[in-house]
């Protein structure tokens, strides 16, 4: 409790922060900027030794400064630094001008002039190497300037010789930055002949300093990513760097192999000592693959991850890398793989049991073997037995994209993903069967295979367990045994760990609705019916015996054989089902019943469009409203929300876009009926009561705009304004309520600023979208806005009223795709009569495991609260790991909630749900005066108000007093 | 004078020289097979599977490597014979310094007995993990040679801890200074725990001896590995010479796929291990898998030996590999959670369970007894994780062997189920080709392998590493020539300006630059000739090369100068040419001067003269046939003049 209190305090005090901030940020921009750089210069001054003045840099360089007096403060640092005799404090300064010039709004081609002056005539290395990063900057700022680009070109050309390779290091980043390869400027070419600067770049492979050696790769890969096409030749620089004495020299000649090999797949290279020619993308393979037994990890990280983007390579040399040829006293030996394969493929089973059944069988030519220079053999193999789980998980990640774009590679590579399932590091094992499941269309499990996965099983981490689940929803299976198989294992499973059982049942589903021939045959045994007796009725409760109905309902769908099979219980049972899971259990059509959903469900295609349009055409009645009656249009209104409610419930696909406009059209009935009160003119004493159905309409409004702004994904910026404008339309009308009911205006002085600062922003902030919202209330009010300004309180409310009422009705224009944010959750179910008891003053750990659904980034909006008894609320925030993403705009919540309360005399329920935190202002982009300057990270993440947006689930606890 | 030299001098000259030393003969007997790794079961005359024990003389310096013994005789032959080193004189004198591997017997089984009985007091440097374990396993080898079996003349206790005394541990990557040429350097070698790699050098040359290594990680050992040393020599193991393996995936997934399959039969799984490696590995690998599918069912551990080693593997936590170093923190992975100690009792108790028990070829001792409880029962199983020598229980097993013969007369029947997994740790072929690749040596040596095999390794390292490569045999010396560089000393001022000179610094090109070499004191140093000269105290002089033209011309010699001149003037338009007051011609420095011999008014002689320095400098050459100028051995110029 005491931690929640604390929380409380905390966020409202990062709320006054952040209003603080920005009136200090306002005030400080008007005094400071005509002294900024007098300040310097006069502090500079005062500096008696160069450690003096490098002080009063590095405190200077602490704030922004604005674009205007950049310029200034430029002048001043250059001064002192030809006056400064210290290397270090004109360091400091060099690095000043480049940040300075990176400023926005500062156009640093007038300090370029000077920087380059400066150049030539310093002697310090390190001041060097800042003097051309600073020309880095500026060069980077003006990209479409020819001229300086060649200039800056020329004089990194010029230090290119220079004995430090710090600065030969950033002379060559120059290059890579800056250099461009078109000898179209030659027209300007007084002097400063277009360079061919990959040739310049090239000869600095070879530089003696390992560091200028990968600057100078590092440059020729940002060449490429600025687009300019690096020549052929570049290939066989880059791989002689393959080995070279330096781990970082090697990782950058991997990436640059790689880039030439995706620019020049197709062009032909000899191979060495053989008269031979290769594709070159082969070749670069073949490299690559080498390099992911390299000595450094590094490398090896970096080779395999490489290796998964080559898809372009011949499949020949693709399935090589699987392949590491065995031999045993120079015999050739099968792999396990291989003898696994044939066993099953003779139809006997493995037995593994005979000595020496591994024994090698022929002899091998000792001149065919080759144990190295093999290129791309059995990369793959050395790759997931590596020691660093970095390169198992890159190699793994690799292997799933080549598989991906090669069914004949993803067949081959599924002995090695099923190995990978035994991995001791519990994040390999879980990419494993990620990556096994996205190749799952590609592939046919074997039996022996099914037995390996179906092991995992039985691993005690609940993510493998259902990332396992998720594999076998989407994997074939070819025997009717292997079916079986898994439906034993799974059981298995489910009695192991019972909290699994949602996961398997959806399982099960899949399984069976994939294979449901393979199903069929073993109907019988399932269901253990006998032709002669009647067995007994199994428990409909049992766990287990729902995971096989499933299974064979969902295979019977598209097998109207099976149902004959069923015994009088079981279609009991499938009613029973079709009902309380019907997620689960589809609609089957079952002899003698009348098939009621079965019809449904090709109706619903047909049914989309007249749907669409019913959607359309009563949004289109509703923005023809303006014209009606009040009266008139409420009821339209109504009607219309009404429609679109139950529209929702039918219609799952439109659900989001039909409650995101029925949410709307609420906003503008309160808003409506709020207008139309009809004591509106009678004097403030006797309104009072009146007021408070305006006020609560006002405050409804609010809470509807926000649940709007952030409840749905897939809200686009137009929409923003619309519902940002109801809201300061609702704002409006708070104002007005507030005015008529409070005597005195000294509050209302500081309502009417703020109300009027809020427009403000409203303009600020939606200044492009100004003109869509023609006649609008917002409209209005910027032409009136001088005259607000100026008036009193009373005038302003008067105006505002007058507005409001004149005000048109805006045209919610729809996005694309909204989808409603919803979250279930899934534990505790909050079915237990067994009260959870701990010691009061102790806590106790509730294991929460919820579903999200179009939740945007859930790691910092969801939230859990718990609401006690006595009223008492407190907010937990879920760890960013507690997230996980199991598909596209589906996120798991596996979570532990702490209790704890003092002792209760009876066990009492305590709610649980998810709430949905925003914050408005951070989805606002900044304010143009706060970029650059120090932003406190609470204003980013602080909470403005919280949408409950899940069921609350009720769990029943105990604090029991303490035992003394 | 002036010499001109390049900056790098090589001297073709024999400086080192390694040996490989074991025996061929008699007392050194024949290779048997390595004491705790399932090894290959046979020999060959020279090449030595097992015991290592390897001179080498390096510089000038004597390094003895691995001081193994034999576990196959129980004579005099077991021990290497080290008066093969010195003849009579005393070992510490010869040897500078002996190094240690690992701690398998046949690495450093013979230490105390080379150490104390035949008498050693220099350093001995091994690991720390070696030098922690070492001890018990002599100590234990010596209980089993001594008590057991009665020997006598065998070395005591004492003699163990003396020569513990003497051994230096050290750090991996660690730079030992033996003294003050020779230094010593440790890299790690995966195999069992402590195992190293070293490397040993004098000045600029070095060799690499690998000891055992394993090129492949396993569940508590990480790879073995170098970095690009560059050594003159590199000796490595060459066990697996002709084999190249499988992935250890299915090895593991079809032991662990066994043992569970039992253990849910209810059967009881009996895993016959040495006490030291692989046992660990095992032990991590069930343990890992009980813990990850949650399962109850007891798994022992026999205790004596293997708990104390248990407790030196939690020490030596660096010494492991990536996941357990990443978890000790949370839980050191060799604080088995599931395993514990065995006791006698727990053979009789009903129920599944999993047994590791020593030693591992069922021949005698906690593993054979287990082994003949539970032999009657066709739900059990026995695992033999290693190779069995012929004779064993466990040999007789795995050839299929039904019903054996107990001492005693009895008759055991085998119902139980019988598997056999090999679990090795030595590199195979690819393996030590990568080590080799990575280290770049000038030469390969061979040794701890079958000759046959170690031919096929040697071939295919000449052919694709192009690296020659030698396979002595026991008691065989190899004689390798190096060809050491010599550092030279450049004075800076020389360097810069040779430098400036130079348009771009190409790297590892070899460059011309100019200089006097002076040798003093056995160091070199390189310096500019005026520098040379001060230093020595020597007057500069010149040397400059005539020769003479014989020209028919009839005019005066002044006339003649002249003509030169202006055709020289008109032809070398970018030199400096001067016509001097006394009549002579000069190109920069090369000087003409026209003479009239007495005897013949109609010939005259032109006189061309210049320095041994010049270089690169005017070539005078002109347009029309004439006289070619003499050879001269300084440059050749050709100068061709007008009729």
């Amino acid at each position: 409790m005491a931690a929640h209190l604390k929380k409380r305090v905390y966020e409202e005090f990062t709320k006054v922060v952040q209003q603080q901030q920005e009136e200090i940020a306002t005030k400080k921009l008007r005094l400071t900027k005509p002294s900024k750089s007098a300040a310097l210069h006069i502090d500079l001054c005062k500096a008696t030794s160069p450690a003096d003045a490098l002080q009063y840099l590095l405190q200077f360089a602490r704030k922004p400064v604005e674009a205007e007096s950049v310029e200034g403060v430029v002048r001043i640092l250059l001064e002192h630094y030809y006056k400064e005799n210290d290397p270090s404090v004109r360091l400091k300064i060099a690095s000043l001008l480049g940040l300075l010039s990176k400023t926005a709004g500062f156009s640093p081609d007038c300090i370029m002039d000077d920087a380059i002056n400066i150049l030539q005539n310093e002697k310090s290395h390190q001041v060097l190497a800042q003097l051309l990063d600073t020309l880095l900057a500026i060069g980077t700022k003006l990209p479409e300037n020819q001229a300086i680009q060649m200039r800056l070109v020329d004089v990194a050309c010029k230090h290119l010789t220079d004995t430090s390779h710090g600065v030969r290091n950033k002379c060559l980043q120059l290059l890579g930055n800056l250099g461009s390869l078109e000898k179209s400027v030659t027209k300007d070419a007084e002097g400063l002949a277009a360079r061919d600067v990959q040739k310049i770049i090239g000869d600095y492979f070879s530089d003696q300093d390992p560091r200028v050696r990968t600057a100078a790769i590092k440059a020729m890969l940002q060449l490429h990513e600025r687009g300019l096409k690096l020549h052929q030749t570049i290939y066989n620089q880059a791989c002689k760097l393959l080995s070279d004495d330096y781990e970082q020299v090697r990782s950058a000649a991997v990436q640059l192999i790689w880039v030439v090999s995706q620019l020049y797949p197709e062009s032909i290279v000899p191979i060495p000592s053989s008269n031979e020619e290769i594709r070159l993308v082969d070749d670069a393979f073949g490299k690559i693959c080498h390099m992911v037994s390299d000595g450094s990890w590094v490398v090896r990280v970096q080779a395999a991850k490489l290796l998964g983007s080559m898809e372009q390579v011949s499949s020949h040399f693709l399935e090589q890398t699987l392949d590491k040829k065995l031999m045993s006293d120079l015999r050739r030996k099968r792999t396990a793989h291989e003898r696994a394969k044939e066993l099953y493929s003779s139809g006997e089973f493995s037995s593994g049991r005979k000595w020496g059944d591994d024994a090698p069988k022929e002899e091998v030519d000792t001149g065919a073997v080759n144990l190295i220079e093999s290129g791309a053999c059995g990369a793959f193999v050395h790759g997931l037995e590596d020691e660093m789980y970095e390169v198992r998980i890159a190699a793994v990640e690799a292997l799933c994209m080549l598989a991906q774009s090669s069914p004949s590679f993803a067949e081959k590579c599924l002995d090695f993903l099923v190995d990978m399932f035994n991995d001791e590091i519990e994040e390999v094992r879980l990419q494993s069967i990620h990556t096994m499941r996205k190749i799952s269309n590609n592939i046919t499990l074997r039996e022996d295979q099914l037995d390996t996965v179906l092991a995992v099983l039985e691993d005690s981490s609940r993510d493998i367990r259902e990332a396992l689940h998720e594999l076998l929803c989407c994997t074939n299976v070819s025997t009717k045994e292997g079916i079986h198989l898994a439906l034993v294992e799974l059981l298995k499973n489910l009695t192991k760990y019972p909290t699994d059982r949602d996961s398997i049942w959806k399982c099960l589903k899949f399984l069976g609705s994939r294979h449901p021939t393979l199903v069929l045959p073993l109907v019988p045994e399932l269901l253990s019916t006998h032709p002669f007796f009647d067995t007994a009725e199994p428990d409909m409760d049992d766990p287990a015996y729902i995971a096989v109905l499933v299974l064979i309902f969902n295979a019977a769908k598209t097998c109207p054989t099976m149902p004959a099979l069923f015994s009088d219980h079981t279609f009991r049972h499938y009613a029973y089902l079709r009902d309380s899971l019907s997620h689960l259990v589809p609609a089957l059509r079952l002899p003698g019943r009348k098939l009621v959903s079965s019809a449904v469900s090709p109706s619903i295609i047909s049914q989309e469009d007249p749907s669409q349009q019913f959607l359309q055409q009563s949004l289109e009645r509703v923005y023809s409203l303006q014209h009606l009656d009040p009266q008139g249009a409420q009821e339209l209104l109504e009607f219309t929300i009404r429609d679109l409610q139950r529209l929702g419930e039918l219609q799952s696909e439109l659900a989001g876009v039909a409650d995101f406009s029925a949410t709307y059209l609420r906003c503008q009935l309160l808003l409506i009926k709020a207008l139309q009160e009809k004591l509106w003119n009678v004097a403030a004493p006797l309104y009072l009561k009146q007021s408070d159905l305006a006020s609560a309409a006002a405050k409804q409004i609010m809470e509807e705009t926000y649940k709007m702004e952030f409840m749905y994904s897939g809200v686009e910026n137009k929409q923003v304004v619309i519902i940002h404008h109801m809201r300061l339309q609702a704002k409006a009308l708070q104002l007005i309520v507030t005015a008529r009911t409070t005597r005195g205006l000294d509050p209302l002085f500081g309502m009417c600023e703020k109300f009027l600062q809020e427009v403000d922003f409203f303009q600020r902030y939606f200044i492009a979208d100004l003109p869509h919202l023609q006649d609008s209330f917002v409209d209005k009010l910027l032409d009136l806005m001088p005259r607000l300004m100026t008036s009193k309180p009373a005038e302003v409310v008067k105006i505002l009223q007058t507005m409001l009422r004149q005000s048109a009705f805006l045209h919610l224009p729809l996005p694309e795709q909204i989808h409603k944010a919803s979250a279930t959750i899934i534990e505790p179910a909050g079915e237990s009569d067994n009260p959870l008891r701990f010691t009061s003053g102790l806590v106790v750990a509730l294991d929460v495991d919820a579903t999200l659904e179009h939740v945007q980034d859930p790691q910092n909006t969801v939230k859990v609260q718990v609401l006690y008894p006595d009223g008492q609320a407190q907010m937990i925030h879920p760890k960013p790991a507690d997230f996980r993403n199991p598909g596209p705009g589906r996120h798991r919540l596996i979570t532990q909630v702490y209790l704890s309360h003092t002792a209760w005399t009876e066990a009492c329920q305590v709610e649980v749900r998810l709430l949905l935190a925003y914050n408005s202002s951070a989805r606002i982009p900044k304010c143009p005066w706060m970029e650059g300057g120090e932003v406190s990270p609470q204003v980013e993440t602080s909470i403005e108000g919280t949408i409950p947006f899940s069921k609350p689930v009720k769990v029943y606890i105990m604090p029991k007093p303490a035992r003394r | 004078m002036s010499v001109h030299t390049a900056a790098s001098v090589s001297f073709p000259q024999c400086i080192g020289s390694c040996r490989a030393w074991g025996g061929s003969t008699g007392s050194w007997g024949r290779g048997a097979q390595h004491c705790l790794s399932p090894a290959l079961p046979r020999v060959g005359a020279g090449q030595d599977v097992g015991r290592s024990c390897i001179l080498v003389s390096i510089a000038g310096k004597n390094v003895m490597l691995d001081c193994g013994m034999h576990m196959g005789f129980n004579d005099d032959r077991r021990f290497p014979d080290f008066s093969y080193i010195t003849q009579n004189g005393r070992l510490t004198d010869f040897l500078d310094c002996v190094i240690i591997s690992h701690f398998h017997l046949d690495h450093c089984g013979a230490l105390p007995y080379f150490s104390e009985m035949v008498g050693y007091d220099g350093p001995i440097y091994m690991t720390h993990p070696t030098q922690a374990i070492c001890p018990i396993l002599l100590e234990d080898y010596r209980k089993i040679a001594v008590d057991k079996k009665g020997e006598a003349n065998f070395f005591t206790s004492q003699m163990i801890k003396d020569c513990m005394k003497k051994v230096v541990a050290v750090h991996l990557h660690q730079t030992v200074q033996v003294d003050d040429e020779l230094e010593i350097k440790a890299y790690y070698a995966g195999h069992v725990l402590g195992a190293a790699m070293f490397q040993i050098k004098v000045g600029s040359e070095s060799v690499v001896y690998t000891g055992d290594y394993n090129m492949t990680p396993d569940r508590h050992l990480g790879a073995a590995w170098i970095d690009k040393c560059r050594p003159n020599l590199l000796i490595t193991e060459s066990t697996y010479a002709t084999t190249i393996r499988d992935s250890k995936r299915c090895r593991e997934r079809d032991f662990l796929k066994k043992v569970h399959e039992t253990v849910e039969r209810g059967g009881k799984v009996l895993i016959p291990v040495f006490a030291l490696g692989r046992a660990q590995e095992l032990c991590i690998l069930l343990e890992t898998f009980w813990e990850r599918m949650n399962l109850k069912v007891p798994i022992y551990f026999s205790t004596g030996l293997t708990e104390k080693a248990n407790h030196y593997y939690k020490l030596f936590i660096p010494w492991t590999n990536q996941k357990i170093r990443k978890t000790f923190v949370q839980r050191n992975m060799f604080e088995f959670k599931h395993i514990k100690a065995f006791d006698r009792a727990f053979a009789d108790n009903p129920g599944p369970m999993v047994v590791f028990a020593t030693p591992g070829m069922l021949h005698a001792g906690q593993s054979l007894q287990i082994f003949r409880k539970w032999a009657g029962n066709e739900k059990n199983m026995v695992i033999m994780p290693g190779y069995c020598v012929q004779g064993t229980v466990g040999h007789k097993i795995l050839s299929g062997q039904r019903k054996l013969e107990m001492e005693g007369r009895q008759v055991l029947e085998v119902k139980m189920q019988v598997e056999y997994m090999s679990f090795s740790a030595h590199a195979d072929a690819k393996g030590i080709m990568q080590l080799v690749g990575q280290a770049e040596p000038e030469s390969v040596l061979l040794v701890h392998g079958e000759a046959k095999k170690m031919e096929f390794l040697k071939q295919k390292i000449e052919q694709e590493l192009r690296v020659s490569c030698y396979m002595p045999a026991n008691g065989e010396t190899v004689t390798l020539p190096t060809s050491p560089s010599i550092p030279v000393g450049i004075s800076l001022g020389l360097l810069k300006r040779e430098m400036a000179q130079g348009l771009l610094p190409e790297a590892k090109k070899p460059r011309l630059l100019h200089g006097t070499l002076i040798m003093k004191d056995s160091n070199f140093r390189l310096v500019s000739s005026e520098q040379a000269l001060k230093e020595l105290g020597l007057a500069e002089h010149q040397l400059r090369f005539t020769c003479r033209v014989h020209l028919h011309d009839t005019r005066k010699e002044q006339e003649m100068a002249l003509r030169v001149y202006s055709h020289l003037k008109s032809v070398l338009k970018d030199h400096c040419v001067q016509h001097l007051p006394d009549g002579s011609v000069t190109v920069e420095s090369i000087l003409i001067q026209a003479a009239a011999p007495s005897e013949d008014p109609g010939t005259k002689v032109l006189l061309v003269s210049w320095t041994y320095q010049v270089r690169g400098g005017p070539q005078p050459t002109a347009v029309s046939t004439g006289v070619t100028t003499p050879p001269c051995p300084a440059r050749p110029m050709v100068l061709l003049l007008l009729p």
